[in-house]
Protein backbone atom coordinates (compact mmCIF):
# COMPACT_ATOMS: atom_id res chain seq x y z
CA UNK A 1 0.00 0.00 0.00
CA UNK A 2 2.84 2.43 1.28
CA UNK A 3 4.40 2.36 -2.31
CA UNK A 4 1.20 3.40 -4.27
CA UNK A 5 1.56 6.98 -2.39
CA UNK A 6 3.34 9.14 -4.54
CA UNK A 7 5.30 12.16 -3.22
CA UNK A 8 4.01 14.06 -6.37
CA UNK A 9 0.64 13.50 -4.46
CA UNK A 10 1.40 14.08 -1.44
CA UNK A 11 3.34 16.92 -2.71
CA UNK A 12 0.31 18.45 -5.03
CA UNK A 13 -1.93 17.97 -1.83
CA UNK A 14 -0.16 20.25 0.45
CA UNK A 15 1.20 22.83 -1.88
CA UNK A 16 -1.87 25.05 -0.35
CA UNK A 17 -1.52 24.58 2.92
CA UNK A 18 2.14 25.02 2.51
CA UNK A 19 1.64 28.59 0.86
CA UNK A 20 -0.92 29.35 3.58
CA UNK A 21 1.77 29.00 6.02
CA UNK A 22 4.42 31.39 4.03
CA UNK A 23 2.24 33.98 3.81
CA UNK A 24 1.01 33.50 7.49
CA UNK A 25 4.83 34.12 8.44
CA UNK A 26 5.25 36.91 5.79
CA UNK A 27 2.41 38.91 6.89
CA UNK A 28 2.55 38.32 10.61
CA UNK A 29 6.95 39.27 10.43
CA UNK A 30 6.53 42.10 12.48
CA UNK A 31 4.30 41.48 15.15
CA UNK A 32 4.90 40.05 18.84
CA UNK A 33 2.75 37.73 20.71
CA UNK A 34 0.49 40.09 22.14
CA UNK A 35 -0.97 40.91 18.71
CA UNK A 36 -4.37 39.15 18.16
CA UNK A 37 -2.83 37.11 15.31
CA UNK A 38 0.31 35.53 16.38
CA UNK A 39 3.05 34.59 13.76
CA UNK A 40 3.78 31.17 13.18
CA UNK A 41 6.83 31.12 15.93
CA UNK A 42 4.48 31.83 18.39
CA UNK A 43 2.76 29.09 17.45
CA UNK A 44 5.54 26.76 17.31
CA UNK A 45 6.83 27.27 20.94
CA UNK A 46 3.75 27.13 22.33
CA UNK A 47 3.53 23.75 20.71
CA UNK A 48 7.43 22.64 22.41
CA UNK A 49 5.65 24.31 25.72
CA UNK A 50 2.86 22.03 25.65
CA UNK A 51 4.16 18.74 24.91
CA UNK A 52 6.48 19.31 27.61
CA UNK A 53 4.39 19.51 29.96
CA UNK A 54 2.34 16.87 28.70
CA UNK A 55 -1.63 19.04 27.97
CA UNK A 56 -1.03 18.43 24.41
CA UNK A 57 -0.42 14.67 23.53
CA UNK A 58 -3.26 13.95 26.71
CA UNK A 59 -5.77 16.67 25.52
CA UNK A 60 -5.41 15.06 22.12
CA UNK A 61 -5.19 11.94 23.55
CA UNK A 62 -9.25 12.76 25.07
CA UNK A 63 -10.59 14.35 22.12
CA UNK A 64 -9.60 11.90 19.27
CA UNK A 65 -11.06 8.77 22.64
CA UNK A 66 -14.13 10.91 22.44
CA UNK A 67 -14.64 11.37 19.11
CA UNK A 68 -14.04 7.50 18.01
CA UNK A 69 -16.18 6.24 20.77
CA UNK A 70 -19.02 8.03 19.68
CA UNK A 71 -18.15 8.22 15.87
CA UNK A 72 -18.25 3.96 16.78
CA UNK A 73 -21.69 3.88 18.47
CA UNK A 74 -23.60 6.89 16.04
CA UNK A 75 -22.04 4.59 12.98
CA UNK A 76 -23.18 1.06 14.14
CA UNK A 77 -26.62 2.42 15.43
CA UNK A 78 -26.64 4.01 11.52
CA UNK A 79 -25.91 0.97 9.59
CA UNK A 80 -27.52 -1.08 11.63
CA UNK A 81 -31.04 1.14 11.37
CA UNK A 82 -30.25 1.52 7.45
CA UNK A 83 -29.49 -2.52 6.72
CA UNK A 84 -33.13 -2.86 8.94
CA UNK A 85 -34.90 -0.60 6.96
CA UNK A 86 -33.09 -1.33 3.55
CA UNK A 87 -34.29 -4.82 3.51
CA UNK A 88 -37.20 -4.69 5.68
CA UNK A 89 -40.45 -2.95 4.06
CA UNK A 90 -42.26 -2.88 6.86
CA UNK A 91 -39.75 -1.19 9.49
CA UNK A 92 -38.82 1.37 6.56
CA UNK A 93 -42.58 2.46 7.16
CA UNK A 94 -42.80 2.32 10.49
CA UNK A 95 -39.26 4.01 11.26
CA UNK A 96 -39.17 6.38 8.42
CA UNK A 97 -41.14 9.01 9.65
CA UNK A 98 -39.77 9.67 12.89
CA UNK A 99 -36.02 9.10 11.57
CA UNK A 100 -36.57 11.87 9.41
CA UNK A 101 -38.33 14.15 12.19
CA UNK A 102 -35.10 13.82 14.05
CA UNK A 103 -32.87 14.42 11.17
CA UNK A 104 -34.58 17.85 10.50
CA UNK A 105 -33.26 19.05 14.11
CA UNK A 106 -30.02 19.86 14.10
CA UNK A 107 -28.20 17.51 16.52
CA UNK A 108 -26.34 20.42 18.39
CA UNK A 109 -29.70 21.99 19.48
CA UNK A 110 -29.75 19.09 21.44
CA UNK A 111 -27.21 20.53 23.90
CA UNK A 112 -29.00 22.08 26.29
CA UNK A 113 -31.32 18.84 26.88
CA UNK A 114 -28.25 16.28 26.65
CA UNK A 115 -26.06 18.86 28.94
CA UNK A 116 -28.82 18.62 31.71
CA UNK A 117 -29.55 14.81 31.34
CA UNK A 118 -25.98 13.69 31.49
CA UNK A 119 -23.82 16.53 32.98
CA UNK A 120 -21.19 18.03 31.49
CA UNK A 121 -18.94 14.58 31.83
CA UNK A 122 -18.03 12.62 29.12
CA UNK A 123 -21.64 10.51 28.24
CA UNK A 124 -22.77 14.02 27.62
CA UNK A 125 -20.23 14.16 24.87
CA UNK A 126 -20.04 11.05 23.11
CA UNK A 127 -24.28 10.90 23.59
CA UNK A 128 -23.82 14.29 20.92
CA UNK A 129 -20.98 13.03 18.95
CA UNK A 130 -22.87 9.69 18.52
CA UNK A 131 -25.96 11.98 17.11
CA UNK A 132 -23.81 13.48 14.98
CA UNK A 133 -22.57 10.77 13.10
CA UNK A 134 -25.44 8.47 12.83
CA UNK A 135 -27.28 10.08 9.86
CA UNK A 136 -25.24 10.35 7.55
CA UNK A 137 -24.29 6.74 7.58
CA UNK A 138 -27.92 5.68 7.83
CA UNK A 139 -29.11 7.49 5.22
CA UNK A 140 -26.20 6.39 2.74
CA UNK A 141 -26.43 2.83 4.28
CA UNK A 142 -30.20 3.09 3.40
CA UNK A 143 -29.88 4.27 0.04
CA UNK A 144 -26.99 1.88 -0.94
CA UNK A 145 -28.95 -0.79 -0.10
CA UNK A 146 -32.19 0.10 -1.62
CA UNK A 147 -30.66 0.95 -4.94
CA UNK A 148 -28.05 -1.91 -5.34
CA UNK A 149 -28.89 -3.59 -8.75
CA UNK A 150 -31.92 -5.82 -8.63
CA UNK A 151 -30.64 -8.02 -11.33
CA UNK A 152 -27.38 -9.05 -9.55
CA UNK A 153 -30.00 -9.56 -6.60
CA UNK A 154 -32.01 -11.83 -9.07
CA UNK A 155 -29.13 -13.71 -10.43
CA UNK A 156 -28.43 -14.71 -6.69
CA UNK A 157 -31.81 -16.00 -6.25
CA UNK A 158 -31.64 -18.44 -9.11
CA UNK A 159 -28.20 -19.37 -8.04
CA UNK A 160 -30.10 -20.58 -4.50
CA UNK A 161 -28.68 -18.04 -2.68
CA UNK A 162 -29.83 -17.39 1.20
CA UNK A 163 -30.94 -14.55 2.54
CA UNK A 164 -27.81 -14.19 4.65
CA UNK A 165 -25.52 -15.02 1.62
CA UNK A 166 -27.44 -12.61 -0.57
CA UNK A 167 -26.70 -10.20 2.06
CA UNK A 168 -23.50 -10.70 2.33
CA UNK A 169 -21.82 -11.38 -1.31
CA UNK A 170 -24.46 -9.13 -3.01
CA UNK A 171 -26.67 -6.73 -1.11
CA UNK A 172 -23.61 -5.33 1.23
CA UNK A 173 -21.19 -4.78 -1.30
CA UNK A 174 -23.12 -3.54 -3.65
CA UNK A 175 -23.96 -0.69 -1.05
CA UNK A 176 -20.41 -0.40 -0.06
CA UNK A 177 -19.28 2.59 -2.46
CA UNK A 178 -22.14 4.06 -0.66
CA UNK A 179 -21.50 3.13 3.12
CA UNK A 180 -17.87 4.90 2.46
CA UNK A 181 -19.65 8.05 1.60
CA UNK A 182 -21.77 8.24 4.59
CA UNK A 183 -18.51 7.21 6.74
CA UNK A 184 -16.66 10.54 5.43
CA UNK A 185 -19.50 12.59 5.81
CA UNK A 186 -20.16 11.43 9.44
CA UNK A 187 -16.45 11.65 10.13
CA UNK A 188 -16.34 15.45 8.92
CA UNK A 189 -19.60 15.40 11.45
CA UNK A 190 -17.75 13.92 14.07
CA UNK A 191 -15.05 16.43 14.19
CA UNK A 192 -17.48 19.16 14.32
CA UNK A 193 -19.68 18.20 17.00
CA UNK A 194 -16.60 17.13 19.03
CA UNK A 195 -15.38 21.20 18.56
CA UNK A 196 -18.84 22.30 19.73
CA UNK A 197 -18.96 19.81 22.83
CA UNK A 198 -15.94 20.62 24.03
CA UNK A 199 -15.84 24.41 23.85
CA UNK A 200 -19.43 24.31 25.49
CA UNK A 201 -18.87 22.07 28.52
CA UNK A 202 -15.42 20.41 29.03
CA UNK A 203 -12.67 20.02 31.52
CA UNK A 204 -10.31 18.43 29.22
CA UNK A 205 -9.73 18.05 25.30
CA UNK A 206 -8.36 20.23 22.32
CA UNK A 207 -12.08 22.27 22.84
CA UNK A 208 -11.13 23.09 26.37
CA UNK A 209 -7.53 24.01 25.59
CA UNK A 210 -8.80 26.27 23.32
CA UNK A 211 -11.50 28.13 25.38
CA UNK A 212 -9.58 28.12 28.41
CA UNK A 213 -6.67 29.86 26.43
CA UNK A 214 -9.45 32.37 25.83
CA UNK A 215 -9.67 33.45 29.06
CA UNK A 216 -5.61 34.17 29.76
CA UNK A 217 -5.90 35.76 25.73
CA UNK A 218 -3.25 32.98 25.29
CA UNK A 219 -3.64 33.81 20.98
CA UNK A 220 -0.87 30.62 20.01
CA UNK A 221 -2.88 28.35 22.09
CA UNK A 222 -6.11 28.93 20.00
CA UNK A 223 -4.74 29.37 16.78
CA UNK A 224 -2.78 25.87 17.51
CA UNK A 225 -6.17 23.62 18.27
CA UNK A 226 -7.26 25.29 15.57
CA UNK A 227 -4.68 23.84 13.35
CA UNK A 228 -4.77 20.79 15.63
CA UNK A 229 -8.46 20.07 14.38
CA UNK A 230 -8.15 20.54 10.77
CA UNK A 231 -4.67 18.28 10.76
CA UNK A 232 -7.16 15.30 12.70
CA UNK A 233 -9.64 15.91 10.13
CA UNK A 234 -7.66 15.75 7.52
CA UNK A 235 -6.07 12.18 9.02
CA UNK A 236 -9.37 10.54 9.34
CA UNK A 237 -9.90 11.39 6.07
CA UNK A 238 -6.86 10.19 5.00
CA UNK A 239 -7.50 6.84 6.70
CA UNK A 240 -10.95 6.68 5.49
CA UNK A 241 -9.88 7.06 2.04
CA UNK A 242 -6.90 4.06 2.45
CA UNK A 243 -9.76 1.79 3.75
CA UNK A 244 -12.14 2.58 0.73
CA UNK A 245 -9.50 1.80 -1.79
CA UNK A 246 -9.00 -1.17 -0.19
CA UNK A 247 -12.66 -2.09 0.05
CA UNK A 248 -13.60 -0.82 -3.37
CA UNK A 249 -10.54 -2.24 -5.07
CA UNK A 250 -12.66 -3.82 -7.50
CA UNK A 251 -13.91 -0.76 -8.83
CA UNK A 252 -11.77 1.15 -11.66
CA UNK A 253 -12.42 4.44 -10.58
CA UNK A 254 -10.09 2.85 -7.49
CA UNK A 255 -7.74 0.59 -9.21
CA UNK A 256 -5.12 3.32 -10.77
CA UNK A 257 -5.49 6.41 -8.18
CA UNK B 1 -17.33 -35.59 -18.50
CA UNK B 2 -19.63 -37.86 -18.33
CA UNK B 3 -21.23 -38.47 -21.77
CA UNK B 4 -25.25 -38.14 -22.57
CA UNK B 5 -25.49 -42.21 -23.49
CA UNK B 6 -24.07 -43.12 -19.93
CA UNK B 7 -26.53 -41.36 -18.13
CA UNK B 8 -29.13 -38.59 -19.45
CA UNK B 9 -28.87 -35.78 -16.58
CA UNK B 10 -31.44 -33.54 -17.81
CA UNK B 11 -34.69 -32.85 -16.22
CA UNK B 12 -37.77 -33.89 -18.07
CA UNK B 13 -40.32 -30.22 -18.28
CA UNK B 14 -43.71 -30.56 -18.41
CA UNK B 15 -46.05 -27.36 -18.92
CA UNK B 16 -50.04 -27.50 -18.40
CA UNK B 17 -52.41 -25.43 -19.29
CA UNK B 18 -49.86 -22.63 -18.09
CA UNK B 19 -51.62 -18.58 -18.14
CA UNK B 20 -49.31 -15.87 -16.75
CA UNK B 21 -51.05 -12.12 -16.87
CA UNK B 22 -49.66 -8.73 -15.38
CA UNK B 23 -52.36 -7.29 -14.50
CA UNK B 24 -54.93 -7.59 -17.10
CA UNK B 25 -52.67 -7.95 -20.31
CA UNK B 26 -52.60 -11.98 -20.37
CA UNK B 27 -48.87 -12.62 -21.60
CA UNK B 28 -49.04 -16.33 -21.99
CA UNK B 29 -52.79 -17.85 -22.94
CA UNK B 30 -53.27 -21.81 -21.96
CA UNK B 31 -49.46 -23.21 -23.17
CA UNK B 32 -48.77 -26.51 -23.33
CA UNK B 33 -45.40 -28.21 -23.98
CA UNK B 34 -43.33 -31.36 -22.99
CA UNK B 35 -39.37 -30.90 -23.03
CA UNK B 36 -37.51 -34.22 -23.13
CA UNK B 37 -35.00 -35.09 -20.65
CA UNK B 38 -31.57 -33.72 -22.41
CA UNK B 39 -33.39 -32.20 -25.32
CA UNK B 40 -32.43 -28.87 -26.30
CA UNK B 41 -35.18 -26.63 -27.36
CA UNK B 42 -35.35 -23.00 -28.60
CA UNK B 43 -37.71 -20.50 -28.48
CA UNK B 44 -38.35 -18.38 -30.81
CA UNK B 45 -40.69 -14.95 -31.45
CA UNK B 46 -40.86 -11.56 -31.85
CA UNK B 47 -40.05 -9.82 -28.66
CA UNK B 48 -42.71 -9.33 -26.33
CA UNK B 49 -44.27 -12.05 -27.24
CA UNK B 50 -43.78 -13.75 -24.03
CA UNK B 51 -40.93 -16.50 -24.51
CA UNK B 52 -39.01 -14.51 -21.69
CA UNK B 53 -41.74 -14.97 -19.63
CA UNK B 54 -41.95 -18.92 -19.96
CA UNK B 55 -38.56 -18.98 -19.44
CA UNK B 56 -38.89 -17.03 -15.91
CA UNK B 57 -41.72 -19.36 -14.92
CA UNK B 58 -39.73 -22.30 -15.46
CA UNK B 59 -36.97 -20.98 -13.56
CA UNK B 60 -39.63 -19.85 -11.15
CA UNK B 61 -38.68 -15.92 -11.31
CA UNK B 62 -42.05 -15.71 -11.73
CA UNK B 63 -45.41 -17.64 -10.61
CA UNK B 64 -47.78 -18.93 -12.81
CA UNK B 65 -51.04 -17.44 -12.78
CA UNK B 66 -53.23 -20.53 -14.04
CA UNK B 67 -51.90 -24.03 -15.31
CA UNK B 68 -48.46 -26.01 -13.60
CA UNK B 69 -44.94 -26.90 -14.80
CA UNK B 70 -43.37 -30.18 -13.71
CA UNK B 71 -39.80 -30.94 -13.54
CA UNK B 72 -39.36 -34.54 -13.48
CA UNK B 73 -43.01 -34.74 -12.24
CA UNK B 74 -42.48 -32.86 -9.09
CA UNK B 75 -44.36 -29.38 -9.73
CA UNK B 76 -42.55 -25.98 -9.17
CA UNK B 77 -42.55 -24.38 -5.98
CA UNK B 78 -39.51 -22.46 -5.54
CA UNK B 79 -36.04 -22.08 -6.99
CA UNK B 80 -34.48 -25.19 -8.43
CA UNK B 81 -30.40 -25.04 -8.07
CA UNK B 82 -30.36 -27.72 -10.04
CA UNK B 83 -31.75 -25.27 -12.73
CA UNK B 84 -29.72 -22.70 -14.52
CA UNK B 85 -30.31 -19.53 -15.93
CA UNK B 86 -28.19 -17.06 -18.04
CA UNK B 87 -29.26 -13.94 -18.72
CA UNK B 88 -28.56 -11.91 -21.71
CA UNK B 89 -26.40 -9.92 -19.19
CA UNK B 90 -23.51 -11.95 -17.81
CA UNK B 91 -24.92 -10.26 -14.47
CA UNK B 92 -21.40 -10.87 -12.63
CA UNK B 93 -20.65 -9.53 -9.38
CA UNK B 94 -18.19 -6.74 -9.60
CA UNK B 95 -16.59 -7.05 -6.42
CA UNK B 96 -15.29 -10.57 -6.68
CA UNK B 97 -12.78 -12.08 -8.69
CA UNK B 98 -13.09 -13.98 -11.18
CA UNK B 99 -13.11 -17.49 -10.12
CA UNK B 100 -15.23 -16.34 -6.77
CA UNK B 101 -17.76 -15.34 -8.80
CA UNK B 102 -17.71 -18.93 -10.67
CA UNK B 103 -17.65 -20.60 -7.02
CA UNK B 104 -20.78 -18.74 -6.39
CA UNK B 105 -22.45 -21.19 -8.33
CA UNK B 106 -21.48 -24.60 -6.58
CA UNK B 107 -22.59 -24.61 -3.09
CA UNK B 108 -19.22 -25.39 -1.19
CA UNK B 109 -17.46 -22.33 -3.27
CA UNK B 110 -14.86 -24.22 -3.71
CA UNK B 111 -11.74 -22.46 -6.10
CA UNK B 112 -10.81 -26.13 -7.29
CA UNK B 113 -14.05 -27.00 -8.96
CA UNK B 114 -14.17 -23.14 -10.12
CA UNK B 115 -11.36 -23.50 -11.82
CA UNK B 116 -12.10 -26.86 -13.40
CA UNK B 117 -15.37 -24.83 -14.85
CA UNK B 118 -13.35 -22.12 -16.11
CA UNK B 119 -11.19 -24.65 -17.90
CA UNK B 120 -13.98 -25.66 -19.77
CA UNK B 121 -14.61 -22.22 -20.77
CA UNK B 122 -10.91 -21.79 -21.98
CA UNK B 123 -10.65 -18.90 -19.16
CA UNK B 124 -8.84 -20.49 -16.95
CA UNK B 125 -5.96 -17.74 -17.07
CA UNK B 126 -8.36 -15.33 -15.56
CA UNK B 127 -9.21 -16.59 -12.56
CA UNK B 128 -7.70 -13.79 -10.69
CA UNK B 129 -8.74 -11.15 -12.38
CA UNK B 130 -12.01 -8.55 -12.06
CA UNK B 131 -15.01 -9.07 -14.10
CA UNK B 132 -14.55 -5.44 -15.16
CA UNK B 133 -11.31 -5.96 -17.49
CA UNK B 134 -13.01 -9.10 -19.08
CA UNK B 135 -14.61 -8.50 -22.74
CA UNK B 136 -18.58 -9.04 -23.63
CA UNK B 137 -17.44 -12.46 -24.42
CA UNK B 138 -15.65 -13.83 -21.76
CA UNK B 139 -18.09 -12.33 -18.79
CA UNK B 140 -20.84 -14.56 -20.81
CA UNK B 141 -18.34 -17.25 -20.30
CA UNK B 142 -18.04 -16.76 -16.83
CA UNK B 143 -21.46 -16.46 -16.41
CA UNK B 144 -21.68 -20.12 -18.38
CA UNK B 145 -18.85 -21.51 -16.18
CA UNK B 146 -20.85 -20.61 -13.18
CA UNK B 147 -24.21 -21.71 -14.52
CA UNK B 148 -21.88 -25.28 -15.08
CA UNK B 149 -20.11 -25.33 -11.92
CA UNK B 150 -23.65 -26.68 -9.63
CA UNK B 151 -23.85 -29.56 -12.08
CA UNK B 152 -27.40 -28.33 -13.48
CA UNK B 153 -29.85 -30.52 -14.94
CA UNK B 154 -31.83 -27.55 -16.84
CA UNK B 155 -30.53 -24.71 -18.19
CA UNK B 156 -32.77 -21.66 -19.22
CA UNK B 157 -30.45 -19.34 -21.53
CA UNK B 158 -32.58 -15.68 -21.59
CA UNK B 159 -30.59 -14.68 -25.20
CA UNK B 160 -26.96 -14.88 -23.64
CA UNK B 161 -25.39 -14.00 -26.75
CA UNK B 162 -27.59 -11.52 -27.84
CA UNK B 163 -25.08 -8.80 -27.21
CA UNK B 164 -22.05 -10.43 -28.48
CA UNK B 165 -20.60 -9.77 -31.80
CA UNK B 166 -21.32 -11.88 -34.95
CA UNK B 167 -17.94 -13.74 -34.16
CA UNK B 168 -18.01 -14.36 -30.73
CA UNK B 169 -21.31 -15.60 -31.09
CA UNK B 170 -20.28 -18.18 -33.12
CA UNK B 171 -17.84 -19.54 -30.73
CA UNK B 172 -20.28 -19.04 -28.11
CA UNK B 173 -22.57 -21.18 -29.84
CA UNK B 174 -19.99 -23.83 -30.55
CA UNK B 175 -19.15 -24.04 -26.78
CA UNK B 176 -22.44 -24.19 -25.60
CA UNK B 177 -23.15 -26.75 -27.97
CA UNK B 178 -19.93 -29.19 -26.55
CA UNK B 179 -20.87 -28.83 -23.34
CA UNK B 180 -24.45 -29.52 -23.23
CA UNK B 181 -23.69 -33.00 -25.68
CA UNK B 182 -20.47 -33.70 -22.80
CA UNK B 183 -23.08 -33.11 -19.68
CA UNK B 184 -26.42 -34.22 -21.15
CA UNK B 185 -28.45 -31.10 -19.46
CA UNK B 186 -32.22 -30.48 -20.99
CA UNK B 187 -31.96 -26.84 -22.30
CA UNK B 188 -34.17 -23.83 -23.07
CA UNK B 189 -32.83 -20.80 -25.37
CA UNK B 190 -34.65 -17.71 -25.80
CA UNK B 191 -33.53 -16.13 -28.99
CA UNK B 192 -34.58 -13.58 -31.90
CA UNK B 193 -32.02 -15.42 -33.96
CA UNK B 194 -34.02 -17.95 -35.44
CA UNK B 195 -30.65 -19.28 -37.18
CA UNK B 196 -29.12 -19.66 -33.76
CA UNK B 197 -32.00 -21.56 -33.43
CA UNK B 198 -32.03 -23.78 -35.87
CA UNK B 199 -27.88 -24.11 -35.13
CA UNK B 200 -28.11 -25.22 -31.82
CA UNK B 201 -31.64 -26.97 -31.36
CA UNK B 202 -33.46 -30.03 -31.59
CA UNK B 203 -36.81 -28.46 -31.17
CA UNK B 204 -38.06 -25.32 -32.25
CA UNK B 205 -40.85 -23.19 -30.97
CA UNK B 206 -42.57 -20.67 -32.04
CA UNK B 207 -44.27 -17.95 -29.39
CA UNK B 208 -46.76 -15.60 -30.84
CA UNK B 209 -48.95 -13.87 -28.86
CA UNK B 210 -48.90 -16.03 -25.73
CA UNK B 211 -49.66 -19.23 -28.15
CA UNK B 212 -47.26 -21.62 -29.56
CA UNK B 213 -48.04 -21.71 -32.83
CA UNK B 214 -45.15 -23.58 -34.61
CA UNK B 215 -43.27 -26.81 -32.93
CA UNK B 216 -40.90 -27.47 -35.57
CA UNK B 217 -38.36 -30.76 -34.88
CA UNK B 218 -34.81 -29.93 -36.64
CA UNK B 219 -34.01 -33.19 -37.83
CA UNK B 220 -30.42 -32.30 -39.54
CA UNK B 221 -27.25 -34.33 -38.87
CA UNK B 222 -24.80 -32.33 -35.92
CA UNK B 223 -22.65 -30.66 -36.15
CA UNK B 224 -24.74 -28.58 -38.64
CA UNK B 225 -23.43 -27.05 -41.64
CA UNK B 226 -25.42 -24.22 -43.42
CA UNK B 227 -26.30 -25.93 -46.27
CA UNK B 228 -29.69 -25.81 -48.37
CA UNK B 229 -31.17 -28.36 -45.38
CA UNK B 230 -30.35 -25.91 -43.37
CA UNK B 231 -31.68 -23.09 -45.18
CA UNK B 232 -35.10 -24.89 -45.70
CA UNK B 233 -35.26 -24.79 -41.79
CA UNK B 234 -34.27 -21.42 -41.28
CA UNK B 235 -36.64 -19.88 -43.71
CA UNK B 236 -39.30 -22.41 -43.37
CA UNK B 237 -39.65 -20.65 -39.56
CA UNK B 238 -38.58 -17.51 -40.63
CA UNK B 239 -41.76 -16.90 -42.96
CA UNK B 240 -43.80 -18.50 -40.01
CA UNK B 241 -42.38 -15.82 -37.99
CA UNK B 242 -42.34 -13.07 -40.60
CA UNK B 243 -45.68 -13.45 -41.71
CA UNK B 244 -47.42 -13.18 -38.91
CA UNK B 245 -45.21 -10.04 -37.44
CA UNK B 246 -46.58 -8.30 -40.83
CA UNK B 247 -50.24 -8.39 -39.95
CA UNK B 248 -49.09 -6.81 -36.42
CA UNK B 249 -46.96 -4.42 -38.91
CA UNK B 250 -49.98 -3.70 -40.63
CA UNK B 251 -51.94 -3.66 -37.58
CA UNK B 252 -50.04 -0.76 -36.05
CA UNK B 253 -50.18 1.20 -39.39
CA UNK B 254 -53.78 0.57 -39.27
CA UNK B 255 -53.64 2.69 -36.01
CA UNK B 256 -51.40 5.34 -36.40
CA UNK B 257 -53.83 6.39 -39.96
CA UNK B 258 -57.08 6.02 -37.43
CA UNK B 259 -55.48 8.81 -35.11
Amino acid sequence: MKNKIQVTDIILAWSIPLIGLVLWFVVTLHQNSASLFPPPTDVFTAVKRLIKDGTLAENIEISAARGAVGFIIGGVIGFLLGVINGQILIAEKILNTPIQMIRNVPHLALLPLILIWFGIGETAKVVLISLGTFFPIYLNTFHGIRYVDSSLIEMGKTYGLTRFELFKDIIFPGAMSSIMIGIRQSLGRMWLTLIVAETVAAKSGIGFMATNAREFMLMDVIVLSLIIYALLGSLSDFVAGLIEKRILRWHANYRKA
Amino acid sequence: MKKMSEEVQGFKIEIKNLSKSFGVTEVLKDINLTVEPGEFIALVGQSGCGKSTLLRLISHLEKPTDGKIALDDLEVKKINPAVRYLFQEARLLPWKTVWENVALGSKDRSKEKAEIALQEVSLADKAEEWPSVLSGGQKQRVSLARALIGEPKLLLLDEPLGALDALTRINMQILIEKLWKEQGFTVVLVTHDVGEAVYLADRVVLVEDGKISLDKKITLARPRVKDNNFAYFERFILNKVMKNGEDIANEVADQTYAI
